[in-house]
């Protein structure tokens, strides 16, 4: 391509084709871009090759079954959708959750958050060539997915949330485990922070590139630390609180340029946050039924025949073992963590094997075409993801499965302010700058 | 007279021998140094009959690999030009070794042995000249290649590449002038003595500024982190992106060998090359063995200082290892240029 400027230079540019099978674009963007020499001149990204139509397939399936799919959108920090996804679900059906699973979702999305901005901040230094500190910040967040595990029984697929609470409370010595683990996250942080922040090099990468300012970025419906770095404090968490973090006491962290110097020390002092947020929770959170004795424990096939042979009225004494990998999920439905509302929760077992109430409510929400019905209705609930605002717009007919679903994914503004961004600015400065956006291709394509 | 060439020939040929088994052992150094430093164990599955000898070979499995991979050549690639490249980078890089002064003279069985394979009394001029015909391998491996990613990677090579040619060279014009010669062996011999009878007269004492810039331009010199612009793997990946197989290895081992030029370099002209501090008469077979050992554990000591930066620190941009180079070293070298002249001039040589 070639075109004559005014003064009568000719002016060449090219093309370079960056990804998706480039390392820098994780394998799932392409940007088409026009460089003159290592200019940009103009910048296209084309996204969808992550698209797996989340969106049609949650029509397809139950409320709950919904659940599992939100673990693939933002797959570093899928806790805090699988929240957002059931608390829209739950606002359109009118239902709170019982105190103690607030709390637990607020512990499990905030733990989600660290990993989110470990992951961001890692991989972002790494493509800077700076490979150790991304190995110190993975180590940090492997620790974070070990308690995730011990929560969950899985540290991506989470699948942590039902409508109306939780899948299983706090495994024991939890609070005491987490507190260890953010001293090795601290250090992790500390040490990360003595490699980059102020080294020059990091500086001269970070500091004037990608800027965008705050009219530019609302104007794109930019959330998130992208926008926060610009300077505009506006969290969801904040701005509308839901769960119950208007009982924590947290800082929003703003920058004042909107480039991505600012965005990393955004990020960085939101892990401080996240972090002080879990450890409130702790303090804060009402106590709940989670331990037992191990006396109390039948094997599952026991627990069959005693209800077989009638002997119901034992069952209620009883918890049954299960394989190690359901461990815990014995323990779901604990008034404390899950509503008690049989329009929307499954029984517990031992109602189900217990009497016949159990029994033919158990049915009524697992069956065909019966399952949970949510009220008819359309609504719009946001939570603060990873990379932003993460809002789920949910259409009921009133069926046992939505409508429609529709998912607002966060980091989709920042790649689409991309091409306003990038043009001016060297190929070498795409790096550090798609880093910051944080995109996380399930999120982006759905 | 035959004597002595056939005795050059077997010095220049354990030369390259030094410099390809320290690269081979830098292929290791670099994953478990990189290892140690990040919390990993590191690469240590390589093994004879279940020998493993904490990943040692497997710098003999990668080259293996290197060797019975596909040779793939681009269909708009220029053939000839794509073949030649990663030879005249290794080539080059080679021969800056037989330059090298790797120990002094030694007295056996009643003649003079040189331990230098080329003696040259513009042996620095040589090193350099062999260093600047390298570059050609870089730019002709990104024009060659007809990529678009491979040419962005032989013009930035072929930019830094140049401009710390200038930064090396206005930097070592200073230990030259305070050492009065351009032959590497007498470099060494002149840092023999010591400062107020107990410093040796080492390089680094003497010219602290030009060691320091000699360093970082010499870092740079080698395309590695944090000056690998023209790598830059998450970002253009490099001039070497359309090559494979053995061919690609040429230019790993080409970046090895750079650095271990520059290590030896810095040896040479720094650090006293093969001097053992505080041991003035080396002479006979255990003088010379001395003498080598003295100088592969200088090298060494370099590389390992030259890879711990290269784990530590993040890339730098295209244009600011440029302007580094251009705004920065080279005013100082110019600056530690005049002082020493300056210094020389007051308070003459030795």
């Amino acid at each position: 391509m070639s075109e004559t400027t005014e003064t009568g230079r000719r002016r060449k540019s090219y093309l370079l084709n960056m990804g998706p099978q480039h390392p820098a674009m994780h394998g799932v963007i392409r940007l088409v871009l026009e460089l003159e020499g290592e200019r940009i001149l103009k910048s296209d990204a084309e996204i969808g090759y992550l698209h797996r139509a989340f969106e049609k397939h949650a029509e397809t399936e139950p409320w709950n079954n919904v659940v599992p799919w939100t673990d693939r959108l933002n797959y570093v920090s899928p806790l805090i959708n699988n929240a957002g996804f059931c608390l829209a679900v739950e606002k359109l059906a009118g239902i709170v959750v019982p105190e103690r699973g607030q709390y637990l979702r607020m512990i499990t999305s905030e733990l989600s958050r660290v990993t989110d901005h470990l992951t961001c901040i890692g991989a972002s230094a790494m493509e800077l060539g700076a490979f150790t500190v991304f190995l110190y910040l993975i180590k940090a967040r492997e620790y974070i997915y070990q308690l995730v595990d011990n929560i969950t029984g899985a540290r991506i697929t989470t699948s942590y949330t039902r409508v109306g609470g939780v899948k299983g409370d706090l495994p024991e010595g939890f609070a005491e485990r987490t507190r260890e683990v953010f001293q090795k996250v601290r250090q992790a942080i500390k040490d990360s922070d003595l490699l980059l922040t102020k080294n020059r090099i990091f500086m001269d990468r970070m500091e004037g590139t990608g800027v965008i300012s705050k009219e530019e970025a609302a104007a794109y419906g930019i959330t998130g630390p992208f926008l926060r770095s610009t300077g505009v404090p506006y969290d969801v968490r904040r701005a509308h609180p839901y769960l119950l973090y208007d009982r924590v006491d947290f800082e929003v962290p703003v920058g004042t340029t909107g480039d991505n110097f600012d965005r990393y020390l955004c990020r960085m002092a939101e892990l401080e946050q996240s972090m002080r947020i879990v450890e409130q929770c702790f303090d804060q959170i009402p106590a709940g039924k989670h331990s037992l004795e191990v006396s109390e424990m039948k094997d599952a096939f026991v627990f069959q025949d005693m209800g077989k042979g009638g002997q119901t009225a034992l069952l209620k004494k009883y918890m049954a073992k299960v394989d190690q990998t359901l461990a815990e999920s014995g323990r779901n439905y604990r008034p404390d963590i899950l509503l008690q509302n049989p329009s929307f929760v499954m029984p517990a077992k031992e109602d189900t094997y217990g009497n016949i109430e159990g029994l033919m409510n158990h049915f009524e929400t697992v069956m065909w075409t019966w399952g949970i019905k949510i009220p008819p209705g359309e609504v719009y609930s946001a939570v603060e993801g990873g990379n932003g605002e993460l809002g789920f717009h949910i259409v009921s007919s009133g069926d046992d499965r939505p409508y429609r679903v529709r998912c607002r994914p966060p980091c989709l503004n920042p790649m689409a302010a991309l091409e306003k961004i990038l043009p001016g600015s060297y190929v070498a400065d795409i790096v550090p700058t798609f880093g910051s956006v944080n995109m996380i291709a399930g999120e982006l394509d759905r | 007279m035959t004597a002595d060439r056939i005795f050059t020939a077997v010095k220049v040929a354990l030369a390259l021998a030094f410099g390809m088994n320290i690269a081979g052992l830098l292929g290791w150094v670099e994953r478990k140094q990189s290892a140690v430093m990040q919390d990993r164990i590191g690469a240590n599955r390589a093994s004879i009959f279940g020998l493993r000898l904490i990943g040692l070979f497997h710098p003999i499995a990668d080259a293996l690999k290197m060797m019975t991979k596909e040779d793939f050549v681009p269909k708009n690639a220029n053939r000839l030009l794509h073949a030649a490249a990663p030879m005249i980078a290794l080539g080059f890089g080679l021969l800056c070794l037989a330059a090298l002064p790797f120990g002094g003279t030694v007295t056996v069985a009643g003649r003079l042995w040189s331990l230098q394979p080329i003696e040259s009394s513009v042996g620095l001029l040589f090193v350099l000249a062999m260093l600047s015909l390298g570059v050609h391998g870089v730019v002709m491996a990104g024009y060659a290649s007809g990529s678009n990613y491979g040419l962005l990677g032989g013009l930035r090579g072929a930019a830094q590449m140049i401009s710390y040619e200038v930064c090396l060279a206005s930097t070592l014009a200073a230990a030259a002038f305070l050492y009065g010669t351009l032959d590497l062996q007498q470099m060494v011999r002149w840092q023999g003595h010591s400062l107020g009878g107990w410093l040796p007269a080492w390089g680094i004492f003497l010219q602290p500024l030009g060691f320091v810039l000699f360093l970082t331009a010499g870092a740079a010199e080698t395309k590695r982190a944090p000056f690998d612009v023209p790598e830059g793997e998450s970002e253009i990946v490099g001039y070497h992106v359309e090559y494979s197989g053995m061919k690609f290895g040429m230019f790993l081992i080409s970046d090895f060998i750079e650095s271990i030029v520059i290590a030896g370099l810095i040896a040479t002209i720094y650090l006293g090359g093969w001097q053992v501090p505080w041991v003035t008469t080396l002479d006979g077979i255990s003088g010379g063995i001395l003498m080598l050992i003295s100088f592969t554990v200088k090298v060494l000591l370099v590389l390992f200082l030259l890879m711990q930066i290269r784990w530590t620190l993040p890339r730098f941009r295209f244009d600011q290892v440029l302007d580094l180079g251009w705004k920065n070293i080279l005013p100082l070298a110019l600056f530690n240029f005049l002082a020493t002249v300056w210094a020389v001039y007051l308070w003459g040589g030795r």
